[in-house]
């Protein structure tokens, strides 16, 4: 009846465990509490689980992601003690198999469900806004998009309290995470939750590369879009390109695991080197996937706080379109010493050196934004960069592992962790802390501060160079990763440098915490009156903050780039021409359904209960069916309360 | 100037609205059906990789039946033909053809599906099944995921055919129905592949 689910799946013999699951049930129970207490139930269904709103769909995706930061971050930090405390002789205090789980964590959570959603979220929320549209393509499957990716990351930490993790690393490599090695649940939680919040993943991208090619305002061409816009296809494209190898690939470990065949299994013919060679024809784009719109973030951001267009829109543009296609023909990098062969090696080592060519085009461009501008050193500035220094230092490390004489020497050593938390770290979380402090008075109206703002910075800045350069020289003294413990005392004082590195970044998360605290208390003093607090140029600026739910009251029609910026030099607005009805999708239950039925589905699969994992299917499937029977998706505006309510938000503007 | 612009890209009046999601939805399914092939390109590397891995057991030359897999191509094209004429009959709102042509569709599909799973029944009772060595993993999941997307498709046609009787051409159904075709249309692209490198190549060498 209930498969393989027993009492034994909780782990009550791990203090560490039990605590965290309490702690996080007590927490659980005081939220629902506090939604009961003031009666906010219908409020939450209405407003939020049943939105189809592309901006409040891209606000949830950044709480998620934000949330399963800290999740991450305290993975990285129980490691970061686990090294400082287990030299010389000392087990730590983490043992060997939860280390394991531990490391394992860390990278899942902090890629797929933290840098995932959050550039995913950015991308909802900003990119309707910049191509002055009035939602995504597919509102409807927009929202479900957001709900399988939620619903991924409740599965996958479910596993904490009930079964295990896995203890594959983030990759779960065949033959360990074939079931004669790892006959746990930990890799099956991995590969459903994965499953299901890919596939939000690829109908997110589906989604966008849509709206941004059919519902751009009326004028805008490709070459008048915003950068960020341009990166944002560029990133949606790959992921429709990639994702379903990522598909393809975990469902033949699914079957290898579930229906005992053998793609991956070291008997009967099955090849693991195979799994290596299809998940990195997906894991090469996924980084450019994280770090393209990073790019656009910082170009935003740079351009803004310069007062100048930016330099070069047209290399910017080629630049990304190039790094979108050479994204497909390096990833063999990440396994040279698998023996492909000199050539091979040779071939994959020369096209990742041509791909750091655009990146450093991009590297000019900005600064020769910032050349001859007035430049407002903001913290989004600082952070940008912060970005270009990290980044070009870990772009410098990437390039010289792409001779494969000089990986053979460094594969999975330290020197290689350094170098990805250096491109990660540098470019991807440093994007999304400019991107949420640049955007955020955007979607909720008021700024955030800036002195906080700046320490957050130099925490996170500080912290990073602290933590990760002693791991580029514990790589050449041959320190290799996920060690668990280790006699070379020699190592140590090192790794003390780190783990103070990870304090003072755990000050910054902290920081940003008080920062929001302190900016929502205060937030009658920052209110965000114009709609446009930075001077900005992108059509996201020219209507209020927050956006009302249809964006613009007139579409926006647009003779260039920098169109906001244009219209506020030419005195003429952007939005002209008489109000009329719009049509806006109704809000659905479709997301939140399907979602809630995959999270049963996914769990009885990982627990073998097949009875309820097909009634979920086929419930799943039953009420799509009857939701397609409504054609009743749309409702209107009038244009006649429109009106009423753009003269409220012009009167409170002119006040200001 | 502001007028020229308005006027070269002009705001589409509410009658053309469903024309453009129509035309939208289209663009957005597309976008899937790439990401679909995108997936049997792995399927088909994957058996690529794997079909000489045997391991000892029985190979493609010695399994597959050509006269079965040709009888599954031309149901399958056949079906294609039919569906071509259903969404002509959907342009003419021609009700009656359109409910012939759905169902021929949606019969040569199941016999397709039948004959699929009876290859398959035959090869397990053989020893032959998906565990027995990499090459047949590889071709079961590869030829079973094609055939789950026809399993889906004919879920989706009898949908469409209530719905088609229940409400007649409405805007919704036939939005459905041209992406059913365009689906329908590419896994019978997909088969062709199949057929040629699975059935045919894995005959002959």
């Amino acid at each position: 009846m209930l498969g393989k689910l027993t009492w034994a799946a909780i782990p009550f013999d791990q203090p560490i465990i039990m605590v965290t699951c309490v702690v996080l049930l007590i927490g659980i129970a005081f939220v629902l509490g506090l939604l009961t207490w003031l009666g906010r139930w219908r409020w939450l269904w209405v407003e939020w689980l049943t939105t189809v709103d592309h901006k409040r769909v891209g606000i949830m995706y950044v709480l998620l992601a934000v949330v399963m930061l800290l999740r991450g971050f305290s993975d990285a930090i129980m490691m970061r003690a686990q090294q400082a405390l287990a030299a010389g002789g000392g087990a730590g205090f983490l043992p060997p198999e939860h280390y394991d789980q531990v490391f394992s964590a860390h990278g899942t959570i902090m890629i797929f469900f933290m840098a995932m959603p959050f550039v995913v979220g950015l991308m909802n929320f900003v990119v309707p806004l910049q191509i002055g549209a009035r939602d995504v393509a597919f509102p409807v499957m927009n929202a479900l998009s957001f709900w399988l990716t939620a619903a991924g990351a409740l599965l996958i930490n479910v596993s904490l309290g009930v079964g295990e993790f896995a203890r594959t690393g983030w990759l779960v490599y065949p033959p360990l995470s074939e079931l004669a090695y790892s006959p746990g649940v930990g890799v099956d939680y991995y590969l459903w939750a994965l499953q299901i919040s890919g596939l939000g993943t690829l109908l997110s991208g589906i989604n966008l590369v849509t709206t941004i090619m059919r519902c751009r305002a009326p004028g805008m061409k490709l070459e008048h879009m915003p950068i960020f816009t341009w990166t944002a296809l560029a990133a949606n494209m790959l992921i429709v390109a990639a994702f379903p190898v990522l598909t393809a690939t975990f469902a033949m470990l699914l079957l290898d695991r579930y229906a005992d065949m053998h793609f991956f299994t070291n008997e009967l013919g099955g090849s693991p080197m195979m799994f290596i060679n299809l998940i990195w024809m997906w894991g090469h784009p996924e980084v450019y996937i994280l770090v393209i719109p990073a790019f656009g973030v910082f170009s935003e951001v740079i351009a803004t706080f310069s007062g100048k267009p930016l330099f070069g829109y047209r290399s910017m543009v080629i630049a990304t379109m190039a790094i979108t296609v050479l994204a497909f023909t390096t990833w063999l990098h990440h396994f040279f010493t698998m023996g492909s062969g000199a050539n091979v090696n040779a071939f994959f080592g020369i096209t990742t050196m041509i791909i750091s060519i655009p990146t450093g085009v991009k590297i000019f461009n900005w600064l020769f934004t910032m050349y001859g501008g007035r430049v407002r050193y903001t913290s989004q500035v600082l952070w940008t960069l912060g970005f270009m220094i990290t980044f070009t230092i870990g772009g410098m490390t990437g390039v010289l592992m792409s001779i494969p004489p000089v990986d053979f020497v460094l594969h999975n050593s330290l020197f290689l962790i350094a170098h990805f938390h250096n491109v990660i770290i540098g470019g991807v979380v440093f994007a999304c802390m400019a991107a949420f402090t640049y955007w955020f008075p955007k979607a909720f109206g008021f700024t955030l501060d800036e002195r906080l703002g700046k320490m957050v910075f130099w925490c996170w800045f500080i912290g990073f160079y602290l933590a990760f350069m002693p791991l580029y020289a514990l790589g050449f003294l041959g320190m290799t990763r996920r060690m668990n413990h280790f006699d070379n005392p020699v190592w140590t004082p090192y790794l003390y440098v780190a783990m103070a590195g990870a304090v003072l970044i755990m000050i910054g998360i902290v920081l940003q915490v008080v920062q929001l605290v302190v900016s929502i208390r205060t937030r009658q003093l920052r209110r965000d009156l114009t709609g446009d607090p930075w001077q900005g140029r992108t059509l996201e600026w020219s209507t209020v903050s927050p956006p009302p739910a249809y964006n613009f009251a007139v579409l926006p029609v647009v003779e260039g780039i920098d169109a906001h910026w244009a219209a506020r030099r030419s005195g003429v607005p952007v939005q002209v021409g008489p109000i009329e009805d719009i049509e806006m999708p109704k809000r659905s239950a479709l997301g939140f359904v399907l979602a809630f039925l995959s999270v049963t589905g996914g769990f009885s699969m990982v627990w073998h209960i097949y009875w309820l994992g097909l009634a979920s299917l086929l419930a799943a499937v039953a009420f799509w069916i009857q939701q397609s029977w409504s054609e009743d998706d749309e409702t209107t505006l009038r244009a006649r309360d429109l009106a009423a309510f753009e003269e409220v938000a012009r009167l409170r503007t002119v006040r200001a | 100037m502001l007028q020229s612009v308005l006027d070269a890209h002009h705001i589409p009046a509410p009658h053309a609205a469903a024309s453009e999601r129509r035309g939208m939805t289209g663009f957005g399914f597309y976008l899937y059906l790439l990401s679909d092939c995108v997936l049997f390109a792995t399927l088909f590397a994957a058996f690529a990789v794997l079909h000489r891995s045997v391991a000892d057991g029985p190979t493609g030359q010695q399994l597959f039946d050509l006269r079965n897999a040709f009888i599954e191509t031309a149901c399958l094209l056949t079906s294609s033909v039919t569906c071509g004429m259903a969404m002509l009959a959907c342009d003419r709102r021609d009700t009656r053809a359109a409910f012939g042509a759905l169902a021929v569709t949606f019969l040569l599909g199941l016999v397709f599906l039948s004959m699929e799973l009876k290859e398959f029944a035959r090869m397990v009772s053989e020893g032959a099944g998906p565990s027995r060595s990499a090459f047949l993993s590889a071709f079961f999941t590869l030829v079973g995921t094609h055939g789950m997307h026809v399993t889906a498709g004919l879920v989706w046609l009898g949908v469409i055919v209530v719905q088609l009787r229940r409400k007649g051409f409405s805007e919704g159904v036939v939005r459905r129905m041209f992406c059913f075709s365009l689906f329908w249309h590419v896994i019978d692209v997909v088969w062709i592949a199949v057929f040629s490198f699975v059935y045919l190549i894995g005959s002959a060498s």
